[in-house]
């Protein structure tokens, strides 16, 4: 922590928060909100004599609550920067006639309470998400009386009253009675790997910090009993197998099975739990005078943020999405942006390094580089066809286009494209083209997938980001479903133009998909509202030509979702089976008859203009 | 508009038997050679590796193929390698492109050799189909910023930070919380080297 404080080439800006990124990689512009400390950090020299006068006295969230810090505080001792700060939610120090003893007793005269917030501007090449974990709040699991039982404590709770700087200075002791328990016991996965509460998935890191806490607790105290009560113990990494030993040998006893509940004896304040030990095959009951939860990581409270700064994705758990979950693992999809830590996933601190440093050298191979090549898939602009009617100003997600409709002028900044082909689908008078995914370019693959046999096939606009990969997913699981759907990749649902919906229906497609990222992971920010909006109207056009709407279907795939993907696709499958021949001859001569007329309406409009 | 001298270049990769088991690659070679514009045909055990590769170049430049199609795994795994692998012998990388005949493909259909064959050449025909429309690209470069925004000052923003600050590039490293550590300056001890966190 010095070594980032004292480093000629960090800025850092602690108590600050990223509001905006804009740009792309290689250029991106960030805006960071630096809150007042209402002391100058410069100044401070961490004595402490503000904190001593102060009067105000809050629960300590660095001690997990178990102890006290004034209003005026250092977070804790070896804090990075060495320097108090107020907390103003809590001081009565903004009318100095309240309070402001901290003030007076400063010698250095480092208070201010009218410090300001500030924002700072900078522009960077690649960023990194280092955002980190929470850790899962049981308050929700009655059957473990957290919020009734004292003695009920976390894992987290437990590392403060083990920790030397901690409320009881390193003394183990039990909440109610101040006193070194005799017996302590620990339950495994509360919040992880359920169904019912928190997450489904292994929290990766509580199996070793239980056997991590039981061999500090045999270290300190070899008289205090210690049994922990798991589903499966996960020591797999390097030295772990080799601890768990340690643990055991210690006299540490492993029981496998989960208590179902714990009840607390009210006079003893002791606490007993039944549980079914499955190697043994018996129902045990125990005694313990402190139970500590050995809580999962779950992914931060504050994730949809930094998730819309960047525009991220996340995996069904909850987790930021790599760019390819074996090849590229500390990329975002976003480029430029890698991931260091457990924003991706729960590690612990082994992996958090190696990944963080892998992080590094990512963006030190763009930044070494000096440059970067964009991938040429971007709009291209028709000055001559526009008719300046602004839709694409208004559908674009990142500003690209300035349009003034009554000085018929537009501007077009290919440089903020990309990609994501929404202007094209929505321009009507054909003046926007995409780079690699043009009209041609997708109406040839409908015609070659519908060219033979068209009533039997599907045919789904899928988006690279989201429903495609989903697809590949679903095949590297070798999730199998019905072969009759035809893919065709477009960057983005919001490239998926009317006309190639209804082109597909007039070659003889019984039914059509567009799918995308779900509703709030777009990869282009929010270009798949305009999907939404598109295919909606594609219904009501649908239903007023007398063609079944339920035969253009929207689904919303993420990558990880191979699973869905499959049962999407077997779904369809079944919608497919019930599209008569009679409907699909009506459907081509409806709208065959219906381009016709399109065409005549566009080139009055196009005349009138 | 389409080109009027396409020279289409169709190389099917069987992917061990990732592909084999599933599509019959011999029939997809076939039904390739009578499709429109296609001048060249292929398989390979392993249209990725070197030899695959070096196949795919020989022909562009043998037969002065002007479009490539490899009928493999899908583009978001292996576009960069065979656009690469198009461009060092002077194609532009657009011109080449992937159909995806092993996760949307072979991989999902298992059981059912004979669909599956269909549905690859189906696949593999879009994308010849595409091809006639496919147009070279000039990719824009773009100069980077030579500094990193760091969000987070958990152990992993810290250590990503010192690595780049050391490697000499200025680093911005945002902390939400009013000192360094996150949740790892919280430990008592860490494992498995069971010493301070801080």
């Amino acid at each position: 922590m010095m070594d980032v404080g004292r480093h000629p080439n960090i800025n850092l800006m602690t108590y600050s928060q990223v509001e905006s990124i804009s740009g792309y990689v290689g250029n991106f512009h960030v805006k960071v909100q630096k809150k007042a400390r209402y002391v100058n950090a410069d100044e401070c020299t961490a004595c402490g004599d503000c904190a001593e006068v102060c009067p105000v006295i809050v629960p300590d969230e660095y001690q997990q609550g178990l102890s006290c810090r004034k209003a005026v505080y250092i977070p804790f001792p070896q804090a990075v920067p060495s320097a108090s700060l107020i907390d103003m939610e809590n001081c009565l120090g903004t009318n100095p006639i309240a309070c402001g003893k901290c003030a007076e007793k400063c010698d250095k005269k480092c208070i201010d309470y009218d410090m300001k917030d500030e924002v700072i501007k900078f522009d960077v090449g690649t960023v990194i998400v280092a955002t980190g974990m929470d850790v899962y709040n049981p308050t929700e699991l009655d059957e473990y009386g957290y919020t009734k039982y004292e003695n009920v404590i976390t894992s987290m709770e437990y590392e403060r009253l083990m920790s030397a700087g901690g409320p009881s200075d390193g003394h183990f002791i039990r909440p109610t009675d101040r006193k070194r328990p005799k017996t302590v016991g620990f339950i495994q996965c509360v919040g992880s790997r359920s169904e019912k509460c928190g997450n489904t998935y292994c929290s990766n890191i509580c199996c070793m910090n239980t056997i991590k806490d039981t061999l500090l607790l045999k270290e300190h105290y070899p008289d205090i009993e210690a049994k922990v009560f798991y589903i499966d113990i996960r020591a797999f990494g390097k030295g772990f197998e080799d601890l768990f030993k340690r643990s055991k040998e210690a006299g540490v006893v492993y029981i496998r099975g989960i208590p179902g509940e714990i009840i607390e004896d009210p006079k003893t304040h002791n606490l007993n739990v039944m549980v079914e030990d499955t190697t043994a095959n018996k129902i045990e009951e125990h005694e313990f005078d402190m139970m500590v939860l050995s809580v999962g990581v779950t992914p931060r409270f504050d994730m949809p943020e930094v998730q819309q700064l960047l525009t991220l994705s996340k995996t069904p758990d909850g987790f930021f999405m790599e760019a390819h979950p074996k090849l590229k693992p500390v990329d975002a999809p976003t480029t430029g942006v890698y991931f260091a830590g457990c924003a991706e996933a729960p590690k612990d601190i082994k992996d958090s390094v190696t990944q963080a440093s892998a992080a590094a050298a990512r963006a030190e191979t763009l930044l070494s580089a000096g440059k970067v090549k964009l991938e040429a898939i971007t709009s291209t602009l028709n000055q001559d066809l526009c008719r300046y009617c602004a839709m694409c100003s208004k559908v674009c997600p990142y500003n690209a286009f300035t349009v003034d409709p009554k000085n018929k002028t537009i501007t077009y900044v290919e440089a903020l494209c990309k990609g994501c082909g929404t202007c094209a689908a929505e321009c009507r008078f054909g003046a926007l083209s995409m780079k690699h995914f043009t009209d041609n370019q997708i109406i040839a693959q409908i015609d070659a997938h519908l060219a033979e046999d068209p009533q039997d096939k599907v045919i789904v606009f899928a988006c690279n980001w989201c429903s495609y990969a989903g697809a590949d997913t679903c095949g590297g699981a070798r999730l199998q479903y019905p072969s009759n759907q035809r893919l065709i990749r477009t960057m983005c649902s919001g490239r998926v133009h009317e006309e190639f919906v209804l082109h597909a229906f007039r070659k003889g497609a019984p039914m059509v998909v567009v799918s995308g990222c779900h509703y709030v992971d777009c990869h282009y920010i929010d270009a798949n509202r305009w999907t939404q909006k598109r295919v909606e109207k594609l219904w009501d056009k649908l239903e007023k030509w007398g063609i079944r709407p339920e035969r253009l279907l929207l689904e919303w795939i993420s990558a990880a979702e191979g699973q869905r993907f499959q049962k999407t696709m077997q779904d369809i499958e079944e919608l497919r089976k019930q599209v008569t021949k009679e409907e699909i001859e009506y459907t081509i001569k409806v709208l065959t008859k219906e381009e016709e007329k399109k065409k005549q309406k566009l080139e009055k409009l196009k005349q009138k203009q | 508009m389409p080109q009027d001298d396409l020279r289409i270049g169709v190389f099917i990769c069987e992917c061990g038997t990732n592909i084999a088991r599933s599509v019959d690659v011999d029939k997809l070679v076939e039904d390739a050679k009578k499709m429109g514009n296609v001048v060249y045909t292929a398989k390979n055990r392993y249209m990725c590796s070197e030899p695959g590769q070096a196949e795919i170049k020989k022909a562009i430049e043998e037969e002065k193929l002007n479009r490539v199609i490899v009928a493999a795994c899908s583009p978001r795994m292996h576009e960069p390698t065979f656009r690469e692998c198009v461009s060092s012998v002077g194609l532009n990388p657009y011109l080449v492109d992937m159909a995806n005949i092993r996760e949307q493909c072979s991989w999902v259909h298992m059981g059912d050799r004979e669909a599956a064959t269909r549905k690859a050449k189906d696949i593999m025909k879009a994308y010849i189909a595409r091809a006639r429309y496919l147009e070279a690209q000039d990719e824009t470069e773009i100069q980077v910023t030579r500094a990193t925004l760091v969000i987070g000052g958990g152990i992993s923003g810290m250590q990503s930070a010192l690595d780049l600050a050391d490697a000499g590039y200025q680093v911005y490293l945002v902390e939400k919380e009013p000192a360094l550590g996150g949740i790892m300056a919280q430990l008592a001890k860490t494992y498995p080297t069971m010493d301070c966190a801080i």
